[in-house]
């Protein structure tokens, strides 16, 4: 048994326009200790997902349907009073946007401090010691004297780092982050990453990184999963995404993807936009977008295949799946598009280029 | 910058605003039609002789700052002379009057907050739900009612019907008992209007504060939902409510004028409609100047609690 197992989560909101299924069938496990992604473009489901497995949905947003299993209990059964138990200490969150995650009237030491307080039987002189010692884990200078400021007297990458340090503070057994690096210029996001990185390698914790960014899956990730329009399209360990990707959403995500040594004058960009979920395409929901579709695409929906068989997707979670008819041998021409893998001996640092070249 | 800083930054900035509300206090007397011996003698055709004592009396043939230093002297130590319609002294006829209006002012005040800040998060969690609905009607009957016509029904039906309250204010110590329990009709019908502007103003306040990211965290990291709403959501809406309990403080000090005739009740507010009906200058000046003064210190004090809640204001 993993350790988070989420079975045909279907999320919905409502909104003027209608019911958007933000996600619609959407299965994945994450076992102790492992850190997986969550990749896909803004509106495909990604941030709904993850909130939702705290049930933390904002707005009109409503888990209408499948099983969210924390260590084989169903988080959608459990009580407030249970949920709560979780919240914060089994499973933390680190939002996107730390400077909003942070209450601007609360010193910023206090906020993490509660949170070790509600949990844990914790007089407040051992909270606020623990606390300076997780600012000082994350890379807070002085973290004694930092305790008592105030969120705006942190800079951007100070916030993330807090808050950071706040989804620490329990040891949770499972970290979500939402886009934990966006909106943090680049040196900033470098050392959120090293210290994500550093997380992923040493602690227990597992990880499930939400993020459109595939530079930072490379980085961070064992495993990956594609999300488009509120399903999964592609899972495959992190490697074997980069170097053999399956599905065509995939491969124009990483065609778009931009290089160090780019000379190219334009990134490749998937074409149109993404697809409105109050009325999702019918069969693939990418076919609209994709250079390969064929007839059959638009009436016939597939399922999480083994690339290489053919065959429905298994227990194993290291065994690399797709969704695209071209795997059960539905496609008359294929799929064509060559990967290009550049090895930079000088730098150090293999360089991936794929590119999808429709015909 | 600490907090104590910017206290005293704030409490220098009162200074020469009090000022100004001395200055206008003053010159509003020179600004009316008319010359200030005919007020104060009260348009009666008088002799010269006279005319002229009183001017000289009121340091009237004086130039007009020096005449301002001459009453400013006097205002600081409290010193406001006699009233020339009943030749009391004015500070002492203040001095008895104020302590009646800030005990209903402030009886009403705390009325008002002792409703409306349970009743604005009740509505704002329940937003929708009947509750809310509920505290929607009683809202906007509190808003919509004028003070005079509640007041007049409370005491119609409380006192004179059913006989629970005094018609008129016992003769009994401000501080005992009987006034106490002769207030309660006085403070519901001053207090209502702004118990139900403050809930309003709270349930709105709240309801933009739940939509922040800063709430979803604080329940993500597992508080209870009573601790997100009244540690991190409620100190975050407080803020616009502070603003207007601070004006709503200052202006019950001087609003009481319905309600202290209403029910006879011997404050400020009586105090000056009878004033300006018997044009008793100094008097009305002295009363100006108490709910400018109100005001001024009601807007340092909202100032104070706004920084000491929101420590961002304190730069």
């Amino acid at each position: 048994m993993a350790l988070l197992e989420v079975e045909d989560l279907v999320v919905q909101y409502y909104t003027d326009d209608g019911v958007v299924r933000a996600v619609d069938g959407l299965s994945y496990e994450i076992r102790a200790g492992e850190t997986v992604g969550l990749v896909g473009e803004s509106g495909a489901g990604k941030s709904a997902a993850s909130r939702a497995v705290l049930r933390l949905l904002d707005g009109t947003g409503e888990i209408v349907g499948g099983e969210i299993r924390f260590r084989g209990r169903d988080i959608r059964e459990l009580s407030a009073d249970d949920l709560q138990a979780i919240r914060g200490n089994e499973i933390a969150m680190v939002f996107q946007d730390a400077g909003a995650a942070l209450n601007p009237v609360y010193t910023v030491g206090e906020q993490i401090a509660e949170t070790i307080r509600v949990h844990e039987d914790a007089s407040d002189g051992e909270a606020r010691n623990r606390t300076i010692a997780l600012l000082d884990r994350v890379g807070i200078p002085n973290p004694a004297a930092r305790y008592a400021d105030y969120p705006h007297e942190f800079s951007g990458g100070m916030q993330q780092r807090a808050v950071i340090a706040m989804a620490l503070s329990c040891d949770p057994a499972v970290l979500i982050c939402d886009e934990p690096t966006t909106g943090l210029d680049v040196t900033v996001q470098a050392g959120i990453l090293e210290l994500l990185a550093e997380l992923a390698a040493k602690s227990e914790t597992a990880i499930q990184l939400v993020t459109h960014d595939l530079g930072v899956v490379a980085e961070l990730c064992d495993r990956v999963l594609v999300q488009y329009a509120g399903e999964i399209v592609e899972r495959a360990p992190v490697d074997e995404l980069y170097y053999d990707p399956k599905h065509p959403y995939t491969v124009g995500l990483l065609a778009a993807t931009p290089r160090l040594d780019d000379d190219r004058e334009r990134l490749p960009t998937i074409p149109r936009p993404a697809p409105d979920l109050v009325d999702p395409p019918t069969g693939c929901r990418f076919h609209p977008r994709c250079p390969y579709a064929e007839d059959c695409c638009a009436s016939r929906r597939p399922s999480l295949v083994d690339p290489v068989s053919g065959r429905p997707v298994d227990g194993d979670p290291e065994t690399h799946v797709a969704a695209c008819l071209e795997y059960t041998g539905d496609l008359e021409a294929g799929l064509d598009y060559e990967v290009q893998i550049r090895d930079d001996a000088d730098s150090n640092c293999r360089e991936r280029k794929q590119q999808g070249e429709p015909r | 910058m600490s907090l104590g800083r910017y206290v005293g930054r704030r409490l220098a900035v009162t200074v020469p605003v009090l000022f100004g509300v001395t200055a206008l206090t003053f010159s509003f007397v020179h600004l009316l039609p008319g010359d200030a011996v005919d007020a104060i003698v009260g348009f009666r055709a008088v002799s010269p002789a006279t005319e002229a004592a009183t001017r000289a009396e009121y340091h009237l043939d004086q130039p007009v700052w020096d005449q301002y230093l001459l009453w400013l002297r006097d205002a600081i130590t409290l010193e406001f002379g006699e009233s020339p319609v009943t030749g009391r002294d004015v500070s002492a006829t203040i001095g008895r009057r104020l302590p009646a209006t800030l005990a209903l002012g402030g009886a009403a005040w705390l009325l008002a907050l002792a409703i409306g800040i349970p009743a604005g998060i009740v509505a704002a969690v329940r937003a929708g739900e009947p509750a809310d609905e509920v505290g929607r009607l009683a809202a906007l009957a509190g808003i919509a009612t004028p003070n005079f016509w509640l007041g007049l029904i409370l005491l119609f039906v409380f006192s004179v019907r059913l006989g629970w309250f005094r018609v008129l204010p016992p003769d009994a110590p401000l501080v005992s008992l009987a006034t106490a329990k002769f207030l309660v009709l006085p403070t519901i019908t001053l207090g209502t209007a702004s118990a139900a502007l403050v809930m309003r103003l709270l349930r709105s306040s709240m309801r933009r504060e739940l939509d922040a990211t800063y709430v979803t965290a604080a329940r993500a990291k597992g508080l209870p939902e009573r601790t997100v709403i009244l540690k991190h959501v409620l100190r975050n809406a407080v803020l616009p409510v502070v603003t207007v309990a601070g004006l709503q403080l200052a202006f019950l000090v001087d609003g009481a004028v319905v309600v202290e005739g209403i029910f006879s009740w011997p404050g400020m507010g009586r105090l000056l409609v009878q004033s300006v009906l018997q044009r008793d200058y100094p008097v009305i000046q002295a009363i100006v100047l108490v709910i400018g003064i109100a005001i001024v210190l009601a807007n340092l004090l909202v100032d104070i609690v706004y920084a000491i809640l929101d420590p961002r204001i304190r730069y």
